[in-house]
């Protein structure tokens, strides 16, 4: 596979490492946040067949962490973000 | 024999003769030739046995698709099971033998199988070999096992190297055929960056093996000028002997290119074969089509091959395969083998075609509405019996038949992404569907269209096509003028009415038969008739005998060939070596070795290496006199201990850690307090995964107010590197944290033992009194004016301290530290001296931080701090992991100072039995303390807590007899348990 | 019924085969049935098997969406063994061996089950502690095991690389009693025995939706239309989300490709089944003689049925560091399947929220071996609505627990179990 990277360009998805739904990025508060909403965001997964957003991060290359919208049954990547830029657009802060 | 079957013509060169042997009998070829071509020159038919019933076979084909004519190749270590004599280049020295025949190819004993085949059936041994049940594993299973298989390995080393590369164009032609060539000369002519490749030494596709004229001269000049155009463009890469091997995602195609095979042995430093993992934006799948064969009775006998495939050896390869030969065809193109071997003076005997009203040809005679019902000549054929329209039968002598029964598209590449070929009924076949590999798309035979002006027209439009979508211009030439015969084709697939076996895949011995029992077993499903007659699962993957499986599957059921379905091709078109795959990654090159700075002084020291993930570590530094391992180890211990001693601790993970907010990131990432330790100050910190276990821990110093050096463990120096990373950019994206590895950086050596500080002194530029920088001190130093980080942490349970200088100074500093600690008698220990020195004192390390063990299982559940948010604080609190009865860490003594200890045991009370209800848990680590005299080691114990000073046994019962211990539970810290020697 | 017998399969050979009938009947769909497993391949075949056989219930159904065995059982590297770690794990994968052990005279089907022994190869000391842990886990719980060292691992298979490996073989952790199945057979033989015994066998029925009213199960929505049912068990690896996303569910997995490789047909080389420990590499030889081997998953949530060539690579790596004698051995095919890859990489076989409605996946890649287990578990849970005594440990509620049976160590994320 190739990811297009938003600031490098193409590179080859063996430059990355995946780690999974980038619902992950909706990490709740440890210190209101309790086990069962902890466990459900940890855990449960939606799992699609068709469009998938995921974190993968390029580890051989400039180390971002990226955020890919990819079909998990054709594998076609339709959009390619930095992490960061989304997890603020999240309202993810300190 | 000497090439009693050549004749003239074909793109062989006769000026030079090659000289080869098959099975040990010597023969003579020529440069062009093929193993086959030469084989059959020499009126050698017969080159292989069948799978099951070990029936004599020769090629059915001219190419890859070849299920027959396989042999072993070259021989010792080189030799190469299973080669397709067909499209194996031939060499001068070339050797070959025939496989899966035994005492030899003319008698097989194992041909005993074919007199039994009516028990042989699909199917047959799932109903069977049951009886008694102790049988299968003791008597049929190892007859059945030694009588399978092709061919052999001769379990030597393969002595060649392989390689791997990438390549990148704007389009990817595959197949060098009329309409490959087409398409590369016009986008090779609009400018675009192409590649063409194609699996045969001879560029030129069907072209080099018909009469056919291509503007003017004969096809095979037409190709060969093509190919030097294309060779003149800078823009463009031709790759013969190349196969285009895997469509994979996003326009990346797995090529392998042969490149040696071709020789006895490869030139000095090149590889024998590469892997090219090739970038397209485009592709053009031009991989021309396979013809299929029509089934009869005894239709594998020698001498009888694909239509086409025998008009192949007689155009490209000057040789009739026999001096008599007949067809049996249902479509014109089968005619053409009858037009061409006729010009080629052999003499056709008759043409049988299934079609009563197919066109005739002049002075030959024709069975019109006729079949061909069996052939006869065991090890080569002799006569075929024929039935005419009227149900009269004759029989015919021939040593040679041609049969066509059509031509199948080449649609493999096109479904690797699992797209469906769609049945095209002009053709009678399937064609590539929807759904193609995005960017892929199809010309000429390939994609149905089988006319020589069909190629090139549509490798002209889909070139210009690709393109356009790349946004360059190419333009639509004039093309070359050439046959536009239309396809006319009646269905034929087999001839029923027979007894006897018609086979459908050779190779496999599947026959009419099996798919009528598989049909009959309800094994309908194209998958079913797949898996239960094992049809088109041999090594040529059904490339000749599926669709007319899935034909004979549809006549029976009364659906339609599309409506029975269609099996999905997958990669590798044609099969891999293992070592193509590979590269160069085998042997000692299979991973890359990191040394440490210390590695070269190490080595000269006559040190034992280990490995250590990628590192090589010293283990163990022998000394002369020394014969056990055990005795460097124990004096490396001990002199620590006693004295002071070194060791290489750079394969540790550092990351240094800067900014505003890294005090406030620490805490977060670690599940204790990092924000209030003081600056110039070191602490153990723990690190959770968000599921509550222990990821990771190390020591990580405040260097600075808003500067920290965080030490991980080897194994997890990526890993948590990655981790802090994605806290950083994703988690909390607007902390002011930055971050570097610097494991590399920085050259690091632990100092440890009674004298260390007095070794150091020796070498520092400042005072590292007590006073100055005390236990757990941490700071920026100098050593003779050179900048470096001194952390006074101990692993060893010693004063010790940790020295780091920049890598390139690893070296000098090793034999500095060395020089300067001979006054007292300084040791450099090695990783088993280390193991045994931090169970002493009860450090987890490797085999206690195993991913499934929380603090509180290691002890240090008082460590995770409630009072802020950090990874893995919440989900650490669960019950489970929290049981009061859970696994905690202990130190294990043996009663008897004389027992021994074994890593992996498991503890089981006094006088319980061994079963997994009593299993209170395992010894993680075991060592050997010098200093206690005695095994000594780590487990995780059921509420180990609350057992010190009880006595259990450590039972081992992977060894025969098994062995038992009898231990005594006492706290992990073996060694100065109130750490005075720390702070000393 | 037709049972298979040497004098029955010398008649039928004599006689040119016509009395074979068919294996599995392909009966319409009844309005409604007691149990409806959903899902033909191993699991779900197996499952109905038992249900009829061991647990006494009558009409149920199988549901397949394509053809039986279509799924993971026939596809994979058809090894079994019950060498797991954990308490969780390793009781129901033994229970599983003993019903490998018994299952050609149980079907009366040869699935050639060959216990040719596996061999997990050793390349560090740490390596080698965690296999004596393993081991002796393996034997407390009734299981074999055995320690090699390297000498032993040379006398079996000499030709491995032992002089000049990057990560020399320290030794071996072998269990005698693992081997290999015929895979394919394993679905054909519990489908022809369910069929039986009277369980339909539906295939070309995809399940589109669930009926669930008050928390109760009422039966599924089909390709094939409605469907009644008492209890609906699902058992669709690989598909699991999807199905389950029917009832409203979330699972705690991913779905990820898996691919597997088979080279040419080869005269015998290798005996047993055998792991590589410095890479992901795992081998064994069929009966046919061709080389079945695999490595890791391609690691990216995929549907897609097939992989990437870096894997393909990686795992031919793998077996030239290992065995430097199968360079010109070609491989001649790959495959990929989709597998329930858990939080924990162990499987889940529970009761959901949904009355009546009931769940077996997450195999990540072990599924084959526990295919017996696995049916045999669910039909209990299904028949007696408790679940099974070596299969207690596979609830829902282990993560919420914090009980997780994680024998890799790798935490909750699924691509590395």
């Amino acid at each position: 596979m190739i990811i297009n990277h938003p600031i490098l360009g193409p590179r080859d998805a063996q430059e990355f490492v995946y780690l999974g739904d980038a619902a992950l990025m909706g990490r709740p508060d440890g210190m209101t946040a309790g086990i069962e909403e902890f466990h459900d965001w940890l855990y449960n997964r939606d799992n699609p067949a068709g469009e998938h957003r995921e974190l993968w991060y390029h580890e051989q290359g400039d180390r971002s962490w990226l955020v890919v919208t990819r079909n998990t049954v054709t594998h076609e990547i339709l959009k390619v973000e930095l992490a960061r830029d989304v997890a603020r657009a999240m309202g993810r802060a300190k | 024999m000497s090439q009693s079957n050549r004749i003239a013509g074909g793109q062989i060169d006769r000026s030079r003769t090659f000289r080869f042997t098959f099975d040990g009998t010597a023969y003579t070829g020529h440069p062009g030739d093929t193993l086959a071509s030469a084989l059959l020159s020499n009126g050698v038919r017969l080159m292989g046995r069948s799978f099951k019933y070990h029936r004599p076979r020769g090629p059915l084909s001219a190419g890859s698709e070849e299920p027959n004519a396989l042999v072993q190749l070259r021989s010792g270590a080189r030799q190469e099971p299973n080669t397709r004599a067909t499209v194996a280049e031939l060499f001068d020295g070339l050797t070959a033998t025939s496989q899966n025949a035994w005492p030899s190819l003319r008698f097989d004993a194992m041909a005993i199988n074919d007199r039994l085949n009516t028990f042989f059936t699909a199917g047959f041994y799932y109903k069977t070999f049951m009886w008694p049940a102790s049988f299968w594993e003791k008597v049929y299973e190892p007859i059945i096992r030694r009588a399978a298989g092709l061919g052999a390995l001769t379990r030597e080393e393969d002595p060649d190297e392989y390689d791997k590369g990438f390549l990148h164009c704007d389009l990817l032609v595959i197949g060098a055929g009329p309409a490959g060539l087409s398409a590369a000369l016009t986008a090779g002519r609009a400018g675009a960056r192409v590649i063409l490749a194609d699996e045969d030494f001879r560029m030129g596709g069907r072209l080099n093996a018909e009469t056919h004229e291509v503007g003017g001269m004969a096809g095979a000049d037409w190709a060969a000028a093509s190919v030097a155009e294309l060779a003149t463009m800078p823009n463009v890469r031709l790759m013969a002997r190349t196969t285009i091997v895997g469509a994979f995602d996003h326009g990346i195609y797995g090529a392998v290119e042969r490149v040696s095979d071709h020789l006895a042995v490869p030139e000095k430093g090149k590889p024998r074969q590469t892997l090219w993992r090739i970038y397209s934006r485009r592709a053009i799948l031009a991989g021309g089509a396979t013809e299929r064969p029509i089934a009869f009775e005894n239709n594998d006998r020698p001498g009888i091959m694909l239509a086409g495939a025998l008009r192949a050896y007689a155009n490209r390869w000057g040789v009739a395969v026999g001096d008599r030969v007949a067809i049996f065809t249902n479509n014109d193109d089968g005619l053409r083998s009858a037009t061409d071997l006729r010009a080629k003076g052999v003499d056709v005997v008759a043409v049988i075609d299934a079609r009563a009203d197919g066109p005739l040809l002049p002075g030959i005679r024709h069975v019109k509405g006729g079949e061909v019902v069996d052939a006869q000549g065991r090890l080569g054929l002799t006569s075929i019996t024929v039935r005419d329209a009227s149900g009269r039968t004759d029989n015919l002598r021939v040593t040679a038949l041609g049969v066509s029964g059509g031509w199948n598209p080449n649609v493999n590449i096109s479904s690797h992404h699992r797209s469906r070929p769609v049945w095209d009924e002009g053709i009678r076949s399937f064609i590539p569907g929807a759904d193609v590999p995005a960017g892929q798309s199809a010309a000429g035979a390939a994609a149905g269209v089988l006319s020589t002006h069909g190629a090139l027209a549509t490798g002209q439009a889909q070139a210009i096509a690709a393109l356009e979508g790349l946004g360059i211009t190419a333009k639509a030439g004039s093309l070359p003028e050439a046959e536009d015969a239309p396809v006319s084709i009646t269905p034929k697939w087999y001839v029923s009415g027979g007894k006897g076996r018609a086979w459908i895949d050779p190779q496999n011995d599947v026959t009419v038969k099996d798919v009528k029992l598989a049909h009959q077993e309800n094994f309908t499903s194209v998958e079913h008739l797949k898996r239960y007659t094992t049809l088109g699962m041999a090594t040529d993957q059904g490339k000749t005998g599926n669709v007319l499986g899935l034909a004979v599957m549809a006549g029976l059921t009364g659906r339609t060939i599309p409506e029975t379905g269609t099996t999905i091709y997958r990669p590798p078109y044609t099969p891999v070596a293992m070592g193509t795959l590979a590269g160069r990654s085998r042997g000692k090159e299979f991973k890359p070795f990191r040394l440490t700075p210390s590695h070269k002084w190490a080595e000269e020291q006559g040190a034992v290496f280990v490995e250590v993930g990628m590192w090589l570590r010293a283990q163990w530094l022998p000394k002369p006199g020394e014969s056990h391992w055990r005795e460097s180890v124990d004096r490396e211990v001990l002199a620590a201990r006693k004295s002071v001693g070194i060791c290489d601790v750079t394969t540790l993970g550092k990351i240094d850690i800067q900014g505003t907010d890294a005090g406030a990131f620490l805490d977060r990432v670690y599940c204790n307090t990092f924000s209030t330790l003081a600056v110039g100050k070191c602490r153990y910190g723990l690190m959770l995964r968000e599921d509550g276990m222990v990821f990771d821990d190390g020591t990580t110093a405040r260097m600075g107010e808003h500067e920290y050096v965080m030490t991980t463990t080897i194994a997890n120096a990526v890993t948590v590197f990655r981790h802090l990373e994605y806290c950083r950019q994703v988690l909390w994206p607007d902390m002011d944290v930055q971050l570097i590895s610097t494991t590399e950086a920085w050259a690091q050596f632990s100092v440890a033992g009674p004298n260390a500080r007095k070794l150091l002194e020796k070498i520092v530029d400042q005072d590292i009194s007590d006073a100055a920088f005390s236990y757990m001190g941490a700071g920026e130093i100098t050593v003779g004016g050179l900048r470096a980080r001194l952390f006074r942490i101990s692993f060893s349970g010693e004063l010790a301290y940790e020295i780091a200088v920049p890598t390139r100074y690893g070296d000098a500093m090793i034999r500095a530290l060395v020089a300067a600690g001979q006054e007292f008698d300084a040791v450099v220990y090695g990783t088993e001296a280390l193991g045994v020195m931090r169970v002493e004192k009860g450090h987890v390390a490797g085999n206690e931080l195993n991913g499934q063990s929380s603090a509180l299982n290691m002890g240090l559940g008082k460590m995770v701090s409630k009072k802020k948010d950090s990874i893995g604080m919440v989900l650490s609190q669960r019950e489970g992991m929290n049981d009061p009865d859970g696994y905690r860490i202990v130190g294990v003594k043996p009663v008897d100072p004389a027992g021994k200890l074994t890593a992996g045991s498991h503890f089981l009370e006094i006088g319980a039995a061994a079963e997994i209800a009593n299993d209170g848990g395992w010894l993680t680590s075991k060592v050997y303390s010098p200093h206690l005299g005695c095994d000594i080691a780590l487990g995780y114990l059921k509420g180990g807590d609350q057992k010190i000073g009880k006595r259990m046994r450590a039972v081992n019962l992977l060894v025969k007899p098994a062995t038992e211990t009898e231990v005594e539970i006492v706290s992990p810290h073996f060694f100065d348990p109130e750490g005075e020697r720390l702070r000393g | 019924m037709m049972r298979y017998s040497a004098l029955g399969v010398i008649a039928q050979a004599l006689t040119g085969h016509r009395g074979w009938k068919p294996v599995w009947r392909d009966p319409v769909p009844q309005a409604s049935y007691d149990i409806i497993i959903v899902g033909g391949g191993g699991h779900g075949l197996a499952t109905a098997y038992y249900l009829a056989k061991e647990f006494g219930q009558a009409r149920i159904a199988v549901l397949e969406k394509g053809y039986l065995g279509g799924g993971n059982v026939g596809r994979n590297t058809t090894i079994i063994r019950s060498n797991y770690l954990l308490d969780g794990n390793e009781p129901f994968y033994e229970f599983s061996l003993k019903l490998w052990e018994g299952l050609e005279q149980d079907l009366n089907y040869n699935a050639m089950v060959s216990q040719r022994g596996i061999m997990n190869l050793i390349h560090t000391d740490a390596q080698r502690d965690a296999f004596t842990r393993r081991g002796n886990a393996m034997i407390l719980n009734g299981a074999d095991a055995e320690l090699l060292d390297k000498e032993q691992v040379r006398a079996m298979y000499p030709w491995l690389n032992f002089d000049n490996a990057r990560f020399p073989i320290k030794g071996a952790l072998a269990q005698r009693r693992g081997g290999t199945v015929r895979h394919d057979a394993v679905a054909w033989g519990y489908a022809r025995a369910a069929d039986l015994r009277g369980v339909d066998l539906i295939q070309n029925c995809e399940v589109t939706g669930m009926r669930i009213e008050n928390g109760r199960i009422l039966g599924v929505e089909t390709s094939r239309g409605f469907i009644g049912a008492r209890k609906v068990g699902v058992a669709v690896a690989g598909s699991s989300s999807r199905v389950m996303a029917h009832a409203g569910m979330r699972l705690p997995m991913e779905s990820h490709v898996l691919q597997a490789f088979v080279s040419e047909g080869l005269k015998p080389l290798i005996d047993g089944v055998m792991t590589f420990g410095a890479g992901h590499f795992y081998v064994s030889q069929s009966d046919k003689g061709g080389l079945v081997f695999g490595g890791d998953i391609d690691g990216y949530n995929s549907y897609a049925q097939r992989g990437n060539l870096p894997v393909i690579e990686d795992v031919a790596e793998g077996g030239m560091a290992l065995m430097p004698a199968i360079g010109r051995a070609r491989l001649l095919r790959t495959w990929g399947g989709i597998m329930d890859m858990s939080m924990d990489g162990s499987p889940i076989i529970d009761r959901t929220p949904v009355d009546g409605l009931y769940f077996n996946g997450g195999w990540c890649y072990g599924g084959f071996k526990a295919t017996p287990a696995s049916g045999w578990c669910f039909a209990h849970l299904l028949a007696k609505d408790e679940p099974h005594k070596t299969a207690t440990a596979y609830r829902f509620d282990r993560f919420l627990k914090g009980l997780m049976i994680d024998e890799k160590g790798q935490g909750a994320q699924p691509n590395l179990h």
